[in-house]
């Protein structure tokens, strides 16, 4: 009977091999499949200060890189305590003037505008997204942009009803608020920050991270055509001396960070003793547990999104994966071998999986860690496709054989590594979870409904997930425990740490 | 005390393992954002026309609708050259006509469906007789639809007796055991059918998704569960048992992505037509026209190719 055509299976495919294996091999290979949208980009991007583009006082620009092939994108303007300063007066200004006097109907409908306007440019967004931090399209496409404008589109909706956020209660809006975001979400965490803030009446100055501004600066653009008042939001772009700066001044009424502990420590102390309201979302060394009876191919599904989702960057990613006794041999052996049909390489390409790594100081970070993992005595698994010649690349990894007290079981690597423990009881799962500073988020996985309810009960984690992982809604209040953070981001009760009980 | 059917039903489900329906959906609708392009396309589309089981299963079938059938599976469209389907799929009283059209040493193989098709609803003796005269008459493959009303009574071992018994009655036709997913209505069930089945199936035969009679038949989310079926055995075993999803798959879109799920879950040695069949009709001229805009740039009429058959 006749297979195939102009190309003909390996010799190995049609013979049945002597230990039953699965070749993925290059008998079928997708071609390349850009993503071709034009992400229309300046090649310089000034401060947008009080509704303009405006140069920085210092006169200093600084580089963006594209780190899936290391070239330059644009410059980037560097803001300093003068032009934070400058941003502060007109929030300030606008707050008192316009922001905090418009009924919320009216501040929805420009919530509405940016969410449409948005919408209309996801595309061009998505490829801007990809190029500015090195995830892969396919993720920028469908979450980052559109999870962007549902955050506007849900607290639009929130705007005119701000009497039922705390029934029994009236709200108030705190003034001015001082943001700071991370590089690993740069679009989703901007909207994820201003939404509520400005839904609730506040205005915004906030800082985007110095590697991935440039979406930031185009959803200025959006501010601008959605006619938003001057000054409502201010984007000062730069290093740690501009966070620095954005966090400590003297007018801001609540200060919000989302980054790494480390970082969210020094500000606290910083802040210590003033007034200031704060929220703090920060890092985490999430626990996925796997029963011998949960759906262990879902599970695996799970675990795969849980680590590889945009090369690990994620503040709650699944980075322990607790895996019951029995099945630990078999989960693994899936594992390894969903690994190996996963593409890394171009993020633009629409068939990437795992794009670039934000940074080459990021990509430092996870290889100095992994080195730590395998001097441990950690064994270490990754698999041996090529990776582009140019660019931050890092194969996903996975570490068996790990225990508690190993370095890569305890900190966060923020990178596509994953390690794995095993546990035998119910309890031993639960106290092996909690045993960690964090307690951002955490996995259950089992067919059994009552286990998840008790486990989502014991579990010191701000989001526990059943059967499934890294789901997000602008509705689901997100948020730590521990030295993960407090404050939600979400919901009503993300609203309620933008306002004030009156 | 439980009963022997329960103690059954408990062990055939704890030793296949659940599966969850909405991780098992997110997981296939992943398969649908491959991006397919040139070369992968053309490739992928040929592929597919190459594992097509063209068929017509009517009661208005006659012995000139299948000898035009035989005749488009054989030479799809005189673009392709020597291309041609994997088989036609007929009822066993069209199978003598269908030999005489294609001849004794055709490369087009001929399925029947047989074991009272669509149902499956009379005496295990009748059907095992079908099956009989429908290889007599020339069929290479029979597809067979298992005893729903038995399984989903619990009635493991008879379900798989009858299972083996027409393997058995085959000789040396291929089998492709038909679950009719939508009357098993969960993933669970139908991988535990899957197991059921492929427990005494011999390497090279196949399971299939449907018959094409019910409402809802070959989707994503059962090919997937039975391909993670085939796998799982595949990896236990080292018997290597093949695939047919059927009915519903009409465009060239749906059958690419159906063997992208297959690239990415069975790996190469699956893709291939003695390991992964379409059970289709309207699909071949959708192909088709795939294969020729990719050649010329611009879609052709439908009228510019053959009607073979409506149904399926």
């Amino acid at each position: 009977m006749p297979t195939l055509l102009n190309k003909k299976p390996s010799a190995a495919a049609i013979c049945r091999p002597a230990a039953p294996a699965l070749i993925f091999g290059d008998l079928w290979t997708y071609d390349p499949a850009p993503e071709t949208a034009e992400p229309k980009l300046k090649s310089r991007y000034e401060l947008f200060i009080g509704g303009k583009f405006v140069a920085p006082a210092s006169g200093k620009y600084f580089d963006s890189i594209n780190p899936a092939n290391e070239q330059k994108l644009a410059e980037i303007a560097h803001a300093n305590a003068a032009d934070v300063a400058a941003a502060y007066r007109a929030a300030k200004k606008a707050y008192d003037q316009t922001w905090s006097r418009l009924p919320g109907q009216e501040r929805a409908k420009y919530l509405f505008r940016i969410a449409r306007l948005l919408q209309d440019r996801a595309r061009e967004f998505a490829v801007a997204e990809t190029m500015d931090g090195g995830k892969p399209i396919k993720e920028s496409r469908d979450f980052d942009v559109p999870m962007a404008a549902a955050h506007f589109f849900y607290h639009a909706g929130w705007a005119d009803k701000l009497e039922y956020v705390a029934p029994g209660r009236r709200v108030a809006p705190l003034g001015v608020v001082g943001q700071v975001i991370p590089w690993n979400f740069p679009l989703l965490m901007l909207a994820w920050k201003i939404a509520p803030a400005l839904a609730m009446g506040n205005c915004v100055v906030i800082k985007p991270a110095e590697t991935t501004s440039i979406t930031a600066l185009k959803l200025a653009e959006i501010f601008q055509d959605a006619g938003l008042p001057a000054g409502v939001v201010n984007i000062v772009t730069g290093f740690a001396d501009t966070g620095a700066a954005v966090m400590g001044h003297p007018l801001a009424a609540k200060v919000a960070f989302t980054g790494s502990t480390e970082v969210g420590k020094i500000i606290m102390r910083s802040l210590a003793g003033t007034d200031k309201k704060m929220t703090m979302e920060l890092g985490g060394k999430a626990a996925n547990i796997i029963f011998d009876d949960a759906p262990l191919d879902q599970a695996v599904e799970g675990i795969i999104n849980g680590i590889f989702f945009n090369q690990g960057h994620v503040c709650c990613a699944g980075s322990r994966l607790l895996v019951h006794e029995p099945i630990a041999a078999t989960v693994l052996a899936k594992l390894k071998q969903r690994i190996s049909v996963l593409r890394v390489g171009d993020p633009l390409d629409k068939n990437t999986d795992i794009g670039a790594i934000n940074s080459r100081a990021q990509l430092a970070t996870i290889k100095r860690l992994v080195a730590v993992g395998v001097k441990e005595g950690a064994t270490l698994y990754q698999p041996d496709y090529a990776l582009p010649a140019k660019g931050y690349y890092f194969r996903p990894t996975i570490f068996s054989g790990v225990s508690m007290s190993q370095r890569i079981a305890r900190e966060e690597i923020f990178g596509p590594v994953l390690s794995v423990l095993t546990f035998r009881t119910v309890d031993e799962a639960i106290e092996k979870a909690n045993n960690t500073a964090y307690g951002l988020s955490a996995g259950v996985w089992t067919d059994k409904g009552a286990r998840i309810l008790k486990l989502a009960a014991e579990l010191k984690a701000g989001v526990v997930w059943a059967n499934t992982y890294n789901k997000f809604d602008p509705a689901s209040p997100f948020g730590g425990y521990k030295e993960s953070g407090f404050g939600r981001e979400g919901g009503r009760q993300g609203l309620l740490d933008y306002c004030k009980l009156v | 005390m439980a009963a022997p059917v329960q103690i059954a039903v408990r062990r055939l489900f704890n030793d296949v393992g659940p599966v969850d329906y909405v991780g098992l959906e997110e997981r296939v609708a992943k398969f649908g954002t491959r991006s397919l392009k040139k070369n992968a396309k053309r490739f992928g589309l040929k592929l597919a026309v190459s594992m097509i089981d063209l068929t017509t299963l009517e009661g208005k079938d006659t012995r000139r609708k299948v000898e035009a059938l035989c005749q488009k599976a054989r030479q799809p469209h005189d673009d392709l050259g020597t291309l041609a389907v994997a088989a036609v799929c007929v009822y066993p009283a069209m199978v003598p006509h269908a030999r005489r059209a294609l001849g004794p040493h055709s490369a087009v193989r001929i399925a029947s469906v047989a074991t009272a098709f669509p149902s499956g609803q009379t005496a295990l003796k009748t059907r095992l007789a079908e099956v009989k005269w429908a290889v007599a008459e020339g069929a290479d493959e029979i597809d067979m639809v298992i005893n729903r009303g038995a399984f989903l009574a619990g009635e493991f071992s008879s379900v798989q007796d009858e299972i083996a018994a027409v393997r058995a009655t085959c000789g040396a036709a291929t089998l492709k055991v038909i679950l009719e997913v939508s009357e098993l209505e969960t993933y669970d069930n139908i991988r535990a059918a899957s197991f059921l089945a492929m427990r005494v199936l011999r390497p090279g035969d196949f399971i299939k998704t449907s018959t094409g009679k019910t409402t809802l038949n070959a989707t994503l989310g059962n090919n997937q569960v039975m391909l993670e079926a085939i796998r799982d055995y595949y990896l236990e075993t080292g018997v290597p048992i093949a695939m047919k999803p059927a009915g519903g798959i009409r465009t060239a879109k749906q059958a690419l992505t159906f063997l992208v799920a297959v690239k990415e879950t069975l790996g190469d040695a699956w893709l291939n037509n003695t390991r992964y069949r379409f059970g289709a009709s309207a699909l071949l001229n959708d192909l088709l026209r795939q294969l020729e805009k990719e050649k010329t740039g611009a879609y052709p009429a439908p009228y510019y190719f053959s009607e073979a058959t409506e149904s399926y």
